[in-house]
């Protein structure tokens, strides 16, 4: 795989500004260009933006598109008015997650599908081996889409004054669409930083132009590094971190987006009963004496068993403090439960808190 | 593009020492702590502690992950530089000045095995 790596339509632009590249995913992407916490705080503090054309994007058209759709995702989407998007799963049978997405309602009859990287080729024989049976269009456009996210408390004055879009109206998971010289773009305010923000997806000629306007203008560009301190502060998940094949959304506490009341999709009758008859483990906030980072895969502790481990961990760049997301047993993920986070040879001492270690700062 | 000291010794790890007697000071080099980016946190030994060569004997952490430090030489930890449990970045600003422990080395042969600047250099820019 190492040699058939892929590059975004962005990829000269991230290595001419000297950004630290790494692969994720399958792609050469920056990890960072001035330094994680920089970028991070421009985020919080400002604007960013990031290059996520490696995001995968799926278009589902057709008579039964929005029955399809609640057929293979937890949310429910019946009724939205169009313009609207819907966070939730994808899940197996067993209530395990097959990746994690926004569907952008269209119209009753299209629907425009925002995956994973990791999970493209994955979630795309997925989504049509399930399509028997179903009058709908399946088109995997990951490769026309390029992806550009710009965020922060600055973002609508930074897409508004440099790229000369009208987005002032789009409400939070809300998207537009603009036709900008003949070629259909999408605006969404969404994003995956805790911040308001819009994500914006056209041609890679259209995604270049984009970039180049706001680097122009003075906007920081931010890699994937702060990407992960940035939703790890407002506790989002990562799919492969807090949510995986053998990982259900009520496990990863996202019990929320599960609809539970829809007539049926794939993976309700395990999530019911999994809901009914309670987790075995679920994912919780940790957070630390001291200065010992928890990273994933770091076990949780309690006299010297396991009874869990880290998902996501650092020091939180916003707050200071060493944090972590964890998959704790029952009955030990309790707010206030005292437990031991094992680095290295040593234990240090950590109690259970809510996954959310900075405050959301939406646009509702 | 990375600073070398032409008076220090290195390990392939990319640890440098400075000899003063029987004494050793270790640090991580310019080249590791760019190569780490941020630094947040420093896992250092404690005061009697012993070290072996090749073997770690704490870490250096960026915001995004945790690098072990490997000792280039055996011998008892005599000292802690204890300003790094405030102030890790120093060792972004000066990774030769941000010293990290010094270790009253038991066998002072193994220095033998550690690059000159040079030779160290060349690691680097094949890396």
């Amino acid at each position: 795989m190492e040699d058939q790596i892929q590059k975004t339509c962005l990829h000269d632009r991230h290595v001419a500004l000297g950004a630290l590249m790494s692969p994720f995913a399958g792609f050469d992407m920056p990890i960072q260009y001035a330094g994680i916490t920089e970028e991070h705080n421009a985020v919080r503090q400002h604007v960013g933006v990031f290059d996520v054309s490696h995001m995968g994007e799926v278009r589902v058209t057709g008579p039964d598109a929005c029955k399809f759709v609640n057929h293979i995702f937890v949310n429910d989407v019946t009724g939205a008015p169009d313009g609207q998007i819907f966070y939730g799963m994808m899940c197996y049978e067993n209530g395990g997650t097959v990746d994690d997405l926004l569907v952008y309602k269209v119209n009753d009859e299209e629907y425009f599908l925002v995956i994973n990287a990791s999970n493209i080729e994955k979630d795309v024989k997925w989504i049509l081996s399930n399509a028997e049976g179903f009058n709908v269009k399946i088109e995997d456009q990951s490769e026309y889409y390029g992806e550009v996210a710009v965020q922060g408390p600055e973002a609508e004055a930074a897409v508004e004054k440099l790229l000369g879009l009208d987005v002032k109206d789009i409400a939070f998971y809300n998207f537009k669409t603009f036709d900008v010289d003949g070629e259909e773009i999408i605006v969404s305010r969404t994003g995956y930083t805790g911040e308001d923000g819009f994500e914006i997806y056209g041609s890679h000629d259209f995604t270049r132009k984009v970039w180049d306007k706001l680097m122009d203008g003075g906007v920081q560009p931010c890699g994937l590094g702060c990407r992960d301190t940035l939703r790890f502060e407002v506790g989002l998940p990562l799919y492969g971190d807090e949510l995986a094949a053998d990982i259900t959304p009520i496990e990863a506490s996202l019990s929320m987006f599960v609809k539970l009341d829809k007539p049926e999709f794939i993976g309700k009758e395990a999530l019911a009963k999994q809901k009914a008859e309670g987790v075995t483990r679920r994912i919780v906030g940790l957070e630390l004496e001291g200065n010992a980072i928890p990273r994933h895969g770091y076990p949780v502790e309690i006299n010297g068993e396991q009874i869990g481990e880290i998902t996501t961990g650092y020091r939180s760049i916003s707050t200071g403090k060493s944090v972590a997301m964890a998959m704790i047993n029952k009955p030990y993920d309790k707010l206030g439960t005292e437990v031991e986070v094992r680095i290295r040879k040593k234990t240090f001492p950590a109690k259970v808190v809510k996954k959310r270690f900075y405050d959301k700062n939406y646009k509702k | 593009m990375s600073k070398v000291i032409e008076s220090l010794l290195y390990a392939d790890s990319h640890e440098w020492v400075k000899v003063e007697g029987e004494i050793a000071t270790i640090g991580i080099s310019d080249y590791a702590q760019h190569a780490l980016g941020d630094i947040v946190y420093v896992d250092m030994p404690e005061v009697g502690d012993e070290v072996t060569a090749g073997e770690d004997f704490g870490a250096v952490e960026s915001v995004k992950a945790a690098s072990d430090l490997y000792s280039p030489v055996s011998g008892e930890v005599v000292e802690i530089n204890e300003e790094l449990e405030d102030t890790p970045e120093s060792i972004n600003a000066d990774a030769y000045g941000a010293w990290i422990m010094k270790v009253k080395m038991s066998d002072p042969s193994e220095l033998e095995k550690l690059l000159n600047a040079e030779a160290y250099a060349k690691l680097c820019e094949n890396e």
